[in-house]
């Protein structure tokens, strides 16, 4: 019955679609910045790569369209031309696909939320090598089953990702990092919608984002000392806790970082997954039979721990 | 309809467990048997459990029966998403309408479903705090109903829509199984099955409890009505905010028709003799406030503002916002009926689609009245009508699927808010290809299986070729 003008479709979009096509098994290659979430991929995998490139910004409607395999460096650099980005805060060589597989989110979340809720319309390839469109382009959409949010964190075991539409946000006016010594817990109640709060036990960094005006008034609750950019994050290893749990991290000898009011802390070690439900895992189980009846999905990574 | 006594073991089943709280009374079945649509169907039988646990017991004892289930908040869905099809039991959550924790640690609240969205940021307004989602139903819809249809409401343009909001859910799948999808943790372990579930229309469990966000009450908030004498440049005034970088906590427009039927309703002081009229909501720290509001009366006054009224104090803001909260209502002073859509379209197509709205509703002999979300494009035309006048259904039908048609070809969706239900369960296929359909009937029968949980309602049926549901909806279904 379609009137279907929103199925227009990039040929590299259908290449990409031939190169997953429907047999042996195949992973999706990004940037490789995250490349061992979820365990490395089975080495006789074929290596497959999403399209690249910024196809269509449109500043007034602020939604992005891209290829998966586009840089966030690049897709940055496009929005920026308009003052608008997509703050995704991760190393920017990694795809935009590759973080929305990946599924995590940067350091301004606690203002801007997760990178989950940045993908409007997400077009994968499933295990027969066929395109399947979720989500719409617009900002507010319920038409349908929510796939988008099941793509995203999946480490493409679902599907492959190969073309976004992204909401894109107003670059701020200011931007202020500030640091020095409080209790965060305290300065996250005491500040209004700040962009980042970091915490490593000792020391704590604010991020303020907004007009000079508010940014200005909103540092001077807090008496810090400004500084050029966030600290370094300690890379290899993440735990994902509730909020309130960060009250009882120490300030051992241990290297760590921790997104007040978020739960993310960036740590030496990985942690170990938190055990899923048996009903939750049996579901989840069930979703990866139905979407790939053979499992040829980027194998070897793994989302259901046993 | 399936004969009364062919219930009777299952009712007596279900008041064994819940006593007079499972019910078949003639005037409850018929209340119980409609929404906020023009729709209306018939449960067999209505529950009102008061816990997660009767409601497990309530989903076990339907699929021994092989009976479905159609779960319902407040009825205040308008895509039919609660209407009762194929005899189901019902499972109201009116009664499970407590707020069981208040974590500002966490920044979360764990609700029951059946709470009302106003009575919970009510709750949480002395400790600086809301839950963002605020459709205009928001007084009467529940928690549980925001998140079976992923709701929406004029704040969402710069805070989102449910999704964004919840945080945990407690749900009863389809099996009967009582778990947890998300939880409170920065990233949950596994697939995002609680995004999947939020916006999935009853279709794949019942969600007992809710764990929602608390999000900051603003330190200013202002809110600003400005007239045009044209909708035209109402419509553009709108683009060019947005297109400034400036994203309003709200930004919503009235049609000269709107107008006028809320003025004479609520007396808020809208300008009765404007072609349209913003009204406009910023909120946040001083500086950005007084910083947006100098934004929207330059763009304004680049658009042939007529007034721009800046509400005096928090009584004068509560009346604009009174006046567009209660529009719907207001239409009944055109006419006893009304049939209200919902689109999204670009912002940049609004003026072409609304001049469209009002030519489809005129050759349809029908009153259009436009009261919509301008600033996320999302579109409420409202069809008057009176029902008593002879095959004025069917013109209102064709309305309204011309009105989505050419949402649709402006590159717009089916539905920003109100969800698909069995409303616009046909119009998938505009926006879907048969393939998309068919991957999202996998998704959803990974939950149920036997197609047990309010059957018939999101995706088309024959979505696939092993077509699951194997029924229509049933004649009389459509009123």
């Amino acid at each position: 019955m379609g009137v279907n003008t929103q199925h227009f479709i990039e040929e590299p979009i259908l290449q990409f679609a031939s190169d997953v096509g429907s047999v042996g098994p195949v992973t999706v290659v990004g940037g490789r910045t995250q490349w061992d979430v979820g365990g490395l991929p089975l080495r006789s995998s074929r290596e497959v790569r999403a399209p690249s490139g910024v196809w269509s910004h449109e500043p007034e409607e602020m939604t992005v369209r891209c290829g998966a395999g586009t840089s966030i460096r690049e897709l940055n650099e496009k929005c920026a031309q308009f003052g608008q980005m997509v703050p995704f805060d991760l190393n920017p060589e990694a795809t935009v696909g590759g973080a929305l597989a990946v599924g995590r989110s940067g350091f301004r979340r606690l203002r801007y939320g997760p990178i989950r809720d940045f993908a409007l319309r997400i077009r994968h390839i499933d295990h027969s090598g066929l395109l399947v469109t979720s989500g719409g382009p617009t900002v507010k959409n319920v038409s349908g089953y929510d796939l988008c949010r099941l793509l995203v964190g999946s480490l493409g075991k679902l599907g492959c990702i190969a073309e976004v539409i992204l909401r894109c946000l107003p670059i701020p006016e200011t931007t202020l990092w500030l640091t020095g010594t409080g209790d965060p817990f305290k300065i996250y109640n005491q500040l209004y919608r700040p962009s980042s709060i970091l915490w490593n036990g000792d020391q704590v960094w604010v991020c303020l984002e907004g007009v000079k005006s508010d940014v200005e008034s909103q540092a001077a609750l807090l008496g810090f000392e400004e500084v050029s950019s966030p600290p370094s994050f300690p890379t290899r290893g993440r735990m994902s806790l509730e909020p309130k749990a960060l009250r009882g991290l120490v300030n051992d000898s241990n290297d760590w970082l921790a997104e007040i009011g978020v739960g993310v802390v960036h740590c030496a070690e990985t942690q170990t997954p938190v055990p899923l439900s048996d009903a939750n895992k049996l579901l989840m189980r069930d979703l990866e039979r139905r979407l790939d009846p053979t499992g040829r999905l980027n194998p070897g990574r793994e989302l259901v721990t046993t | 309809m399936v004969p009364r006594s062919a219930h009777k073991p299952l009712l007596d089943e279900l008041q064994t467990l819940l006593g007079d709280r499972a019910r078949d009374e003639d005037f409850e079945l018929g209340l119980y048997g409609k929404d906020g649509s023009v729709l209306e169907g018939r449960p067999a039988i209505l529950c009102l459990p008061v816990n997660s646990e009767e409601v497990q017991r309530i989903v076990e004892i339907c699929r021994k029966y092989e009976r479905p289930f159609t779960a319902r908040g407040s009825g205040t869905g308008l895509a039919g998403g609660a209407i009762p099809v194929g005899d189901p039991v019902v499972i109201a959550t009116a009664k499970m309408n407590r707020i069981i924790e208040v974590d500002l640690d966490n920044r979360i609240a764990w609700v029951e479903p059946g709470v009302l969205n106003l009575d919970l940021s009510t709750h949480l307004k002395p400790l600086g705090f809301h839950f963002a989602p605020d459709p205009s139903s928001q007084q009467v819809c529940s928690i549980g109903g925001n998140v079976a249809n992923n709701s929406g409401g004029p704040h969402c343009l710069a805070y989102g829509v449910t999704s964004a909001h919840v945080a945990a859910i407690e749900v009863v799948l389809p099996d009967g199984t009582l778990t947890v999808l998300g939880d409170l943790s920065a990233e949950p372990s596994g697939y995002d099955l609680r995004g999947l579930f939020i916006g999935s229309e009853g279709t794949m469990g019942v969600a007992t409890k809710i764990a929602v966000r608390l999000t900051q009450n603003p330190p200013e908030v202002r809110t600003l009505l400005l007239d045009f004498s044209d909708v035209r440049d109402g419509a553009a005034a709108v683009s060019a905010i947005i297109a400034q970088g400036l994203i309003p906590a709200a930004l919503e427009m009235m049609d000269h028709r709107a107008i006028e039927v809320v003025e004479a309703f609520v007396n808020a002081g809208y300008p009765t003799e404007a072609d349209a009229v913003l009204l406009v909501e910023l909120d946040g720290l001083p500086g950005g406030v007084e910083n947006g509001v100098d934004i929207i009366r330059r763009v304004a006054e680049a658009h042939h503002v007529g007034t721009v009224r800046l509400a005096a104090d928090e009584a004068e803001r509560a009346l604009l916002w009174k006046g567009r909260k209660n529009a719907f209502g207001a239409v009944a002073r055109i006419k006893p009926d009304y049939y209200l859509h919902d689109t999204v379209v670009p912002r940049g197509k609004l003026v072409e689609v609304l001049e469209k709205v009002y030519r489809i509703a005129d050759a349809h002999n029908l009153i259009a009245i436009n009261v919509f979300h301008a600033g996320d494009g999302n579109l409420h035309p409202i069809l008057a009508y009176d029902s008593r006048e002879p095959g004025v259904l069917e013109r209102v039908h064709a309305a309204g699927r011309a009105i989505i048609t050419a949402s649709i070809e402006a590159g717009g969706v089916l539905s920003g808010e109100h969800g698909i239900g069995l409303e616009k369960r046909d119009y998938m296929g505009m926006l879907f290809s048969e393939h998309d359909m068919a991957t999202q009937d996998v998704v959803r029968e990974a939950f149920d299986p036997e197609g047990l949980a309010n059957p018939l309602k999101v995706l088309p049926s024959g979505s696939r070729c092993s077509d699951s549901f194997g029924q229509h909806v049933p004649e009389g279904a459509w009123v």
